[in-house]
C-alpha cells in the first residue's frame, strides 16, 4: 500500500481530534431540561473531515517532495490558455461582461448567491496567503472571518459607526487579532501549527456563543445595516446589486494585492519559507516576521470578507464560524492549486456555486465534497492549476563585469 | 593580517554527548582555512554554533568588522548573523527546490534589500529599482559561477554538482565577508571538483573573501587551505600548514584509526 505510513498518521491525527474535540463536539448540555445530550453522529463529522484533510496535506507534502515534474512541461491545455494573452484576453473580456450584465438578467437569488462565492473567493484568497504561500497550515482561519463580521456588527450596534468606516477597521483589527494569536502559535509548525489554530478559531466561537454581555451569544445581531451609497434609500433588490457589484470591486482589489504581494520580495520570502524553512533564515530573512505578515495579511482578508458577510446578510450568529467555514476555505486553497490566484477563483466559484445549482443533491454535498478532493487530488495532486514559475528578464550581456 | 573570526574555548554539548569541546579557531582577512576531522568530530556542529543554529554551551565567536568592535556571535538569531556577513552551505543540500535558479539566489538578495509591504502593493520606483537590481544581480552571480544556462529551471531539476554549485551562488548573494562551505565538494566528479577549486581560487581573489572549508576530499584542502584545524570528537587534534597537517602523527591516527581508506596527502 503506497500511502499506508499517511494514512496511518492520519488515523491518529483523526483520532486525537475526536477526543480533544469530544467535550465540544458531543456532549451538549441542555439546560431547560436538565440532560445533556450526546451527538454522536459529530464524532463521524470531525473524524471524517479531519482524516479527509490531513491525508490530503500529507499527500500533498509528499507530492510536493518527490514530483518530478520540470517547470515547464506537462502543462495542461488549459494552462497553455492562461499563458497565451491572445487567448486569455477575448476570455477576461467575456468574464468582465458576464460579470457585469450578470446582475440585471439574474434573480434577486442568483444575485445572493453570486455574492456569497464572491466573498469566498476573498476567503480563498487571503487563506492563500497563509497555507499557499507560506505554507502555514490554519485551520482556523474563520476566527478572523468572525473578527471581522463582529467588528462591524458591535461597532456599528454600539457606536453607530458606518459601513465604509468599519471596512477598514473591520479589516484591521482581524490583522491584529492575527498578530495577536500568531505570536504564541507561530513557533509551531505543521500539525501542530494546524490543530493549535483549529482550538484558537475554536475558542473564539465558543466565548461568542457565550458571552452573551457581548456577543448576544447564540442569538447573534440582527437588522446590521447594508452598507449605503450617498444616502440614498435601496430596495432589498437595489441593495443586492449594489452589493454584488461592491464585492466585485473589492475581489479585483483583492486580486491586485495578492499579486503583488506574490511577485514581490516578500512574497518570495514566504515561498522560500514553506520550501526550507532554516535554509530561508540563513539567507537573511527572519522567520518570525515572514511567519507574522503571512498571518496579518491573510486575516487582513478575512476581516474584510468578514464585513461584507455580516453587510451582506445583515444577520450573524456563532454557528456562521463553525470549523466547516474553515475546512471549507482550506478545500478551496487546496482544490484551486495552492499558491496560484486563478485556480483559488475557480475553486471557490465551484466548491460554492456547485452545491447551489444541484440542490437536488443537497444531502450529499459532503460526500460528494470528500470524494471531489479525493479525486482531484488522485488526478491533479496540485491543484486545478498548477503555479507557474515566474520568469524573470534581465540583460545578460551588460553583466560581464565580476560582482 | 588581520582576523576576521576568532572561536575561543567553543563548546557545544547535545545531552551527555560533547560534540565541541573547547575548540579554538581562527580565521585571517581573506584567508582560506580548513576543517577537517572524520565523520562525527563535530565540523558541522561548528558551522551550526557560528550561524546561529545552534546556541553554544559555553565559549566565544567573534566576528570582527572593519571599523568596529568585534561582534559576539553566540545566541544571535541566524538572519542576523547573515546580515552580519556571514554566510554558508549545507552539506545536506538545502535549496528551495520548488524555485527557479535565479529565485532561489533572488532569495539571497534578502538580507541587502528591503522593500515591505507597502512597497510591493504600490510598487514606487524605489522598489521597482531595487527589484530590477534584484534580478540582475542575481544573474550576474549565476554568469559568474557558471549557472547563467540553468537560470529558469526548478532548482530540484538540476544535476547535483549545479546544485552544490548554487548553493555557493545562494550564499554570495548574501554578500557575505565570510563564507562557510560545508563539503562542497561531496559527490562532485573529479572535473567539477576541479572546477569547483578554480572557483573558490576566483571568488577569494576577486572578492577578498575570508572563506572556512569543510571538505574530506584532502587533495583539494591541501590545495587551497593556507590553514588548516584538524577535529576528533569534538576535540581540536592539530592546526597548521597543509604540509605540518600531512605529517602530523595524531591527524594520520585519527584519520586510518577511523577509515583505512582516508588518504593524508
Ligand atoms: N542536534 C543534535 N542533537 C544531538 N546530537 C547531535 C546533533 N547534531 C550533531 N550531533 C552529534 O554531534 C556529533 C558531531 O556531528 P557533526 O554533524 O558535527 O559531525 P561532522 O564532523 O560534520 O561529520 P560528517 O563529516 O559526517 O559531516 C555527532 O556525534 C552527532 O551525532
Ligand atoms: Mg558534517
Amino acid at each position: 500500500m503506497k500511502y499506508a505510513p499517511e494514512l496511518k498518521r492520519s488515523a491518529t491525527i483523526a483520532l486525537w481530534l475526536i477526543l480533544l474535540t469530544f467535550p465540544i463536539m458531543v456532549i451538549q448540555v441542555n439546560t431547560i431540561e436538565n440532560i445533556v445530550v450526546w451527538r454522536w453522529m459529530n464524532i463521524a463529522g470531525v473524524g471524517t473531515v479531519a482524516f479527509v484533510l490531513s491525508f490530503l496535506w500529507q499527500i500533498y507534502q509528499h507530492r510536493k517532495t518527490e514530483s518530478p515534474l520540470p517547470v515547464s512541461a506537462h502543462l495542461p491545455a488549459f494552462q497553455r490558455l492562461l499563458a497565451d494573452p491572445k487567448l486569455y484576453r477575448p476570455m477576461l473580456i467575456f468574464i468582465a461582461a458576464f460579470a457585469l450584465v450578470f446582475p440585471f438578467t439574474a434573480s434577486h437569488y442568483q444575485i445572493n448567491i453570486m455574492s456569497t462565492a464572491l466573498i469566498y473567493i476573498m476567503l480563498g484568497l487571503g487563506l492563500n496567503i497563509e497555507v499557499g504561500l507560506a505554507g502555514l497550515l490554519d485551520l482556523g482561519y474563520v476566527a478572523f472571518y468572525a473578527v471581522g463580521a463582529y467588528s462591524y456588527a458591535l461597532l456599528n450596534y454600539h457606536f453607530g459607526l458606518g459601513f465604509w468606516t468599519l471596512l477598514p477597521a473591520g479589516a484591521l483589527l482581524a490583522a491584529f487579532f492575527g498578530i495577536l494569536v500568531g505570536f504564541p502559535v507561530l513557533r509551531l509548525r505543521g500539525d501542530y501549527l494546524a490543530i493549535v489554530t483549529l482550538a484558537f478559531a475554536e475558542i473564539l466561537r465558543l466565548v461568542l456563543e457565550n458571552w452573551n454581555a457581548l456577543s448576544f451569544g447564540p442569538s447573534g445581531i440582527s437588522n446590521i445595516p447594508r452598507p449605503g451609497l450617498f444616502g440614498i434609500e435601496l430596495t432589498l433588490e437595489q441593495s443586492a446589486v449594489y452589493m454584488y457589484f461592491l464585492l466585485i470591486a473589492l475581489c479585483l482589489l483583492t486580486i491586485f494585492v495578492i499579486y503583488r504581494l506574490q511577485h514581490s520580495r516578500i512574497g518570495r520570502a514566504w515561498v522560500a519559507l514553506r520550501e526550507d524553512e532554516l535554509a530561508c533564515q540563513a539567507m537573511g530573512i527572519d522567520k518570525t516576521r515572514a511567519k507574522l505578515t503571512a498571518f496579518a495579511l491573510g486575516a487582513t482578508w478575512a476581516g474584510m470578507a468578514g464585513v461584507l458577510f455580516a453587510a451582506k446578510t445583515t444577520f450573524i450568529n456563532p454557528a456562521s464560524f463553525t470549523f466547516m467555514e474553515s475546512a471549507m476555505i482550506l478545500a478551496i486553497v487546496v482544490l484551486g492549486g495552492m499558491g496560484s490566484i486563478v485556480g483559488v477563483i475557480i475553486a471557490a466559484l465551484a466548491i460554492i456555486l456547485l452545491p447551489e445549482y444541484l440542490r437536488v443533491l443537497g444531502d450529499y454535498r459532503m460526500l460528494l465534497f470528500g470524494a471531489a478532493l479525493i479525486g482531484m487530488m488522485v488526478f491533479r495532486p496540485r491543484g486545478l492549476i498548477t503555479p507557474s514559475s515566474r520568469t524573470y528578464v534581465f540583460q545578460p550581456s551588460e553583466h560581464q563585469e565580476r560582482t | 593580517m588581520d582576523l576576521i573570526l576568532d572561536i575561543k574555548n567553543l563548546t557545544m554539548n547535545f545531552g551527555g554527548l560533547k560534540a565541541l569541546d573547547g575548540v579554538n579557531l581562527h580565521i585571517r582577512q581573506g584567508e582560506i582555512a580548513a576543517l577537517i576531522g572524520p565523520n562525527g568530530a563535530g565540523k558541522t556542529t561548528l558551522f551550526n554554533c557560528l550561524t546561529g543554529i545552534y546556541a553554544p554551551s559555553s565559549g566565544d565567536i567573534l566576528l570582527y568588522q572593519p571599523g568596529a568592535k568585534p561582534k559576539r556571535l553566540n545566541g544571535l538569531k541566524i538572519n542576523t548573523i547573515t546580515s552580519l556577513g556571514v554566510a554558508r552551505t549545507f552539506q545536506n543540500i538545502r535549496l528551495f527546490g520548488g524555485m527557479t535558479v535565479l529565485e532561489n539566489v533572488m532569495i539571497g538578495r534578502h538580507a541587502r534589500s528591503k522593500s515591505g509591504i507597502l512597497g510591493a502593493i504600490f510598487r514606487p520606483p524605489a522598489t521597482r529599482v531595487e527589484e530590477k537590481a534584484i534580478v540582475d544581480k542575481s544573474y550576474a552571480i549565476l554568469e559568474y559561477i557558471d549557472l547563467a544556462p540553468y537560470v529558469n529551471e526548478l532548482a530540484k531539476n538540476l544535476p547535483y554538482g549545479a546544485q552544490r554549485r548554487l548553493e555557493i551562488a545562494r550564499a554570495l548573494a548574501t554578500e557575505p565577508r565570510l563564507l562557510l562551505l560545508d563539503e562542497p565538494a561531496a559527490g562532485m566528479n573529479p572535473q567539477e571538483t576541479r572546477e569547483l577549486e578554480g572557483l573558490l581560487v576566483r571568488l577569494q581573489a576577486d572578492h577578498e573573501l575570508s572563506i572556512l572549508l569543510i571538505e574530506h576530499d584532502m587533495k583539494l584542502v591541501m590545495n587551497l587551505a593556507r590553514n588548516i584545524f584538524v577535529l576528533d570528537y569534538g576535540e581540536e587534534i592539530a592546526r597548521g600548514t597543509p604540509l605540518e597537517i600531512r605529517h602530523n602523527p595524531a591527524v594520520i591516527k585519527a584519520y586510518l584509526g577511523e577509515e583505512a581508506d582516508a588518504e593524508i596527502g
